[in-house]
């Protein structure tokens, strides 16, 4: 169905009263190619930043231009050519289809068996629909809610523009410009994200999800995203979306920076499926993502929880800095390397605050060619008496040509704390699937049931609705890797 | 048509002889029993008529209803209707044994045309055959076989065998590591699924599982094949005298 013009004008009405942000103030479609000084004055100026904004970008990128590139992980890639991507596009710049009948038919197919409707599958593939009126007043009531309790959700550009003060004092609190590579980078260039404010007290009603933002299906390459919680507040917020999202842009790099006050609460849970390439991993996505949480008050508690499908190379280690005395940290991971896929990931707790917990439950699976690490440290300060740690990483091996690896590092600076490390290896056995297969399953449902059963302590953190779509992806995403 | 015909398979394992020209016919309505010493084949037959991935036929054929089951995978042969009761249940951990059964059940129901449950009203119906069966919701509740004890995974397989309501059902020495108690409970889970609609093979060492699952027809398997068949009777004569004697009388 093609939009009417009272439609459109409706449409922009609406778009310039929520400050969607560049939809409407975009002269120019793309800056120029490669990255220098200017072309991060240009990317501020498109914002509208205050000055200290631009000086902050300005600060990380001279300080990203002294650094190197990591090379610890065990990933293998070619040189990204970083002179060679466009560091600001205006979105909805992606190729416009008209009917479904032009969109990859292995796509497609991915979307039906994640049970995606045909309305949705449009917009995931860009086809040109008129599904901005029904976006925007689903938008509407959503906000409507969240801003009677006092809770901030929106663009990062947005919040800089509204509420000045909370992003000055916060941004690069948790993750510092010069903490990593492309950290810098992303400090310099970054176009995109969220930003959530929590007020004391409150316990956010809903759980938020970047789905509910429009243009969020084109999410930028270097997305920063920024969630402050109050004393005594609490939220949950879902990242990605388990439909493969393609994207031209090789690179990903994006910083999620997490604050939580005295007895508040963060619950951060990403369903993750960029598109892995083909099967000899040409085309996919790299994923370089630096997520920090700050347990800063007492008894404040940071979960990640995460289910990694997809990507050609996927390097990210959602950490917990448990600052405040008798706060919690903990990490839930399942991460699927099939194919050519490589995956270094795992986690950080650094323990500072006396009676600190932690728990780290990674899940790894490989398949065909598939490496898959997991690189955990946990870090126990000698101030942070009585600190607990426990960590299980295990993996489960589909095949006999991937492999699966685990490098924890542990340092413990007081005798008081108390750190323990569990590792298994498996393989899918025989007579597992034979037992399926003897009660009517065939060899998909069996390996993704016992998958399935294998992530079960993962996937239980998960919110609901993300589960059901995780649980079918992790099927689909190991399929043809048994038999 | 016999419900199941076995006609003189042969099949190999590690380039050995296992079954040498085993056949059998069964008939629907009927109950059969197959006793045999150890290394008479009995597991290899059971996994054959499974399909068991590497104990494929070397010569001879099998029949369901008629239809070869050889070019059949073993999850096809299972949703025609053959289900097999396992000498020892494996264990699946994290996959609950309500979502498992249900999956199991959907996937027969789907085969047959027959509409699939849905969470709730499949609870329901496993409720009341697992009460049946002795098999509590707790039990429903934990993942498949594990931490079962050895009544309860043959318990549990029962219960599979009576949601399935399969056509031909193979009991793989299901009174092995039972005690008296369990094996009453077991015999009456499957005496009550008994119908002329269906068949069953008991595949047993000892005699006094027949006590309590009474066969129509009792077999004794040597060296893989079957070598004398009779009446109930038949398992009261390996009783008293040993597989020997009746090995060396034929």
């Amino acid at each position: 169905m093609v939009a009417t013009q009272e439609t459109i004008d409706k449409v922009k009405e609406v778009s310039q009263s929520y400050k969607y942000g560049f939809i409407t103030n975009v002269e120019s479609e793309k800056a120029p190619l490669g990255l220098n000084e200017d072309i991060v004055r240009f990317i501020s100026q498109k914002k509208k930043e205050p000055q200290w904004l631009l000086e902050w970008r300005l600060k990380a990128y001279k300080k990203w231009l002294t650094m190197k590139q990591p090379n610890w992980a065990m990933v293998n890639f070619p040189d990204i050519n970083f002179q060679d991507i466009y560091y600001y596009s205006a979105p909805k710049t992606k190729p416009k289809l008209n009917s479904l009948d032009e969109v990859d038919p292995e796509l497609l197919r991915t979307y039906e068996k994640l049970g995606i409707p045909i309305k949705e599958q449009e917009m995931l593939a860009g086809v040109a629909v008129d599904y901005v009126f029904d976006s925007v007043s689903v938008a509407t009531t959503f906000r409507e809610k969240l801003e009677k309790e006092g809770i901030i959700f929106c663009p990062i550009s947005e919040a800089v523009q509204n509420y000045p003060e909370l992003v000055k004092k916060y941004i690069g609190s948790v993750i510092p410009i010069g903490d990593n590579y492309y950290a810098a980078l992303n400090s310099a260039v970054f176009t995109d994200g969220s930003f959530v404010y929590v007020p004391k007290g409150v316990r956010c009603p809903m759980e938020l999800s970047t789905y509910f933002r429009i243009n969020e299906q084109n999410s930028g390459q270097f997305e920063r995203t920024l969630i402050i919680v109050e004393d005594d507040a609490y939220v949950s917020y879902l990242e990605g979306c388990t439909a493969p999202q393609r994207d031209e842009n090789q690179l990903h790099a994006a910083v999620v920076e997490l604050i939580a006050m005295n007895n508040s609460e963060i619950k951060y849970s990403t369903v993750q499926n960029w598109y892995p390439g083909d099967k000899d991993g040409k085309g996919g996505i790299y994923n370089f993502v630096t997520k920090r949480g700050n347990c800063l008050g007492k008894r404040s508690k940071i979960s990640w929880t995460q289910v990694e499908t997809g990507s050609d190379i996927t390097w990210k280690y959602p950490s917990c800095i448990l600052k405040g005395d008798e706060s919690v940290g903990e990490f839930y991971s399942v991460a699927v390397a099939n194919n050519a896929q490589q995956a270094d990931t795992g986690t950080k707790m650094i323990h500072i605050g006396k009676n600190t917990k932690s728990t780290i439950i990674s899940k790894g699976i490989s398949a065909g060619k598939a490496q898959n690490t997991y690189r955990g440290q946990v870090q126990i300060q000698k101030n942070a008496l009585g600190s607990r740690n426990f960590t299980q990483c295990d993996s489960l091996l589909i095949g006999d040509k991937c492999g699966a690896h685990t490098v924890p590092y542990i340092n413990q600076y007081t005798p008081s704390a108390r750190v323990e490390h569990e590792a298994t290896t498996s393989k899918i056995s025989e007579d597992q699937l034979f037992y399926c297969l003897q009660r009517g399953l065939d060899t998909e449902q069996a390996t993704s049931l016992i998958v399935n059963g294998f992530c079960k302590e993962v996937m239980k953190e998960l919110p609901m609705e993300f589960a059901v779509e995780a649980q079918k992806l992790i099927g689909i995403s190991l399929e043809g890797s048994v038999g | 048509m016999s419900l199941l015909e076995i006609r003189n398979a042969c099949l190999k394992l590690d380039g050995k002889d296992i079954l040498k020209g085993l056949s059998l016919s069964v008939n629907e309505g009927e109950v059969h029993a197959i006793m045999g010493p150890n290394g008479s084949g009995k597991s290899t037959l059971s996994y054959m008529l499974a399909g068991r991935e590497g104990y494929d036929l070397d010569k001879g054929e099998i029949l369901l209803e008629g239809k070869s089951l050889i070019e059949m995978s073993a999850d096809e042969r299972a949703r025609s209707g053959l289900f097999l009761a396992f000498q020892y249940p494996v264990e699946l951990p994290g996959v609950g044994a309500m979502s498992f059964l249900r999956e199991a059940v959907n996937s027969r129901r789907k085969f047959l045309g027959e509409k699939e449950f849905d969470h709730l009203g499949f609870v329901k119906e496993a409720r009341k055959e697992a009460s049946k069966m002795f098999v509590k919701d707790e039990m429903l509740k934990r993942s498949v076989n594990v931490g079962f004890s050895g009544g309860e995974k043959k318990r549990f397989e029962i219960l599979q065998m009576a949601m399935l309501k399969p056509k031909i059902s193979i009991l793989d020495e299901t009174d092995s590591g039972l005690d008296v108690d369990a094996l009453k409970i077991v015999s009456e889970g499957v005496n009550a699924q008994r119908s002329k609609d269906n068949a069953i093979v008991v595949i047993t060492h000892y005699q006094r599982l027949l006590d309590y699952i009474i066969p129509d027809f009792v077999h004794i398997l040597s060296d893989g094949a079957i070598i004398k068949s009779g009446g109930p009777e038949l398992a009261l004569e390996v009783e008293k005298n040993g597989y020997a004697g009746l090995i060396n009388a034929s």
